[in-house]
């Protein structure tokens, strides 16, 4: 009989090719249902979101980081622990601001867009990564972290590097003690 | 492994998001959902089969077998549990443990939304036979949760 198929390496890179490929089709259909550039990005950041809700659970599990206490721990913990699990890359982080809330986590390799040579014609405000925002967006939250994530450039909109800002807003907890105010 | 994971979430959420988009509960409504589903995963396993290590198919069978060993171990790391033949080009592959259907509660109260699970996976068989150079309908069917079965006829072209 042929040697077990599972010790074959080439499948650990078809497993992440699935993936790439699957979002690919993905957005391809999103395209196909949304005219607006808008909207696309607003679905995926939406299921992004979904996504990061029930990540985060699976990375805490995974990673056993400790607890955290400041959001540049996070962020770093973001590119240097999060992204090389999942997605094999390390982006690098920059502070964006003095009182320590913005970051940006620079891209340099995108497995994403692997098989993306340029958007589709017509297509030149899609953030076609934008899951990762909502993927963000979403992981945070559920650790209590409310934060605006997007893409503040895009190698695939043609600028140098693709960069995804990441800014955190007061904790949830904090926002409600105002409002009862 | 991490990679996996991110494809099953992946997954749920398409299933979520493109598997409801029709607002008319008839079965027409459902119908188009599970077809851009099962499009998605046609698209997929196309791209995926000029992936694979190729090997030589001396028949129809051995290319089955190559669906249930390499592709599933590729995909679900796993082989597909069983799998029978007419001989006259219908096969029935039977998968007692089918990773996307496994978060699903067990048993038969979500037996409904099943099919939504399986369309993916339908197309994704589909258009890697495809790539192999043969045309197919691929359904599938659920009796127990995660238990499965994909019914591929290879159509003579």
């Amino acid at each position: 009989m042929s040697r077990p198929a599972h010790r074959r390496p080439e499948y650990h890179k078809i497993n992440k090719d699935l993936f790439v490929l699957t979002y690919g089709a993905l957005v391809a259909q999103l395209c196909k249902d949304y005219e607006k550039d808008e909207d696309v990005n607003k679905y995926l950041d939406k299921m992004g979101y979904g996504i990061g809700t029930r990540l985060v659970e699976d990375f805490l599990a995974r990673s056993c980081v400790g607890r955290c206490h400041s959001y540049s721990e996070i962020t770093d913990i973001i590119a240097q622990v999060a992204f090389k699990m999942y997605l094999g890359i390390t982006p690098s982080v920059i502070c964006n601001n003095s009182s320590r809330n913005e970051f940006s986590l620079i891209l340099d390799k995108n497995p994403l867009v692997e098989f993306v040579e340029e958007l589709p014609a017509g297509r030149s405000s899609l953030c076609y990564c934008n899951l990762l925002c909502g993927i963000i967006r979403g992981a945070l939250e559920m650790v209590h972290l409310a934060a605006d994530v997007t893409f503040l450039q895009d190698r695939l909109k043609g600028d140098s590097v693709t960069e995804i800002g990441i800014t955190f807003l007061k904790k949830l907890d904090e926002k409600k003690y105002r409002r009862k105010k | 492994m991490a990679d996996v994971v991110l494809f099953e979430f992946l997954h749920a959420e398409m299933v979520a998001e493109l598997g409801a988009r029709d607002t008319d509960p008839g079965p027409g409504g459902q119908k188009r959902s599970l077809s851009v589903l099962e499009g998605t995963g046609f698209r997929v396993g196309q791209a995926l089969g000029e992936r694979l290590p190729r090997e030589t198919f001396r028949e129809e069978l051995d290319v089955l077998k190559f669906l249930c060993r390499d592709l599933w171990v590729a995909v679900f790391q796993k082989q597909m549990d069983g799998l029978c033949t007419n001989h006259q080009g219908t096969y029935i592959l039977q998968d007692n443990s089918f990773p996307l259907l496994i978060p699903m509660a067990l048993g038969l109260q979500y037996l409904e939304d099943a099919p939504k699970f399986l369309a993916f996976t339908c197309g994704l068989l589909r258009g890697t036979l495809r790539t192999l150079g043969f045309q197919s309908l691929v359904t599938s069917s659920v009796a127990t949760l995660p238990a499965c079965k994909f019914q591929v006829e290879i159509r003579k072209s």
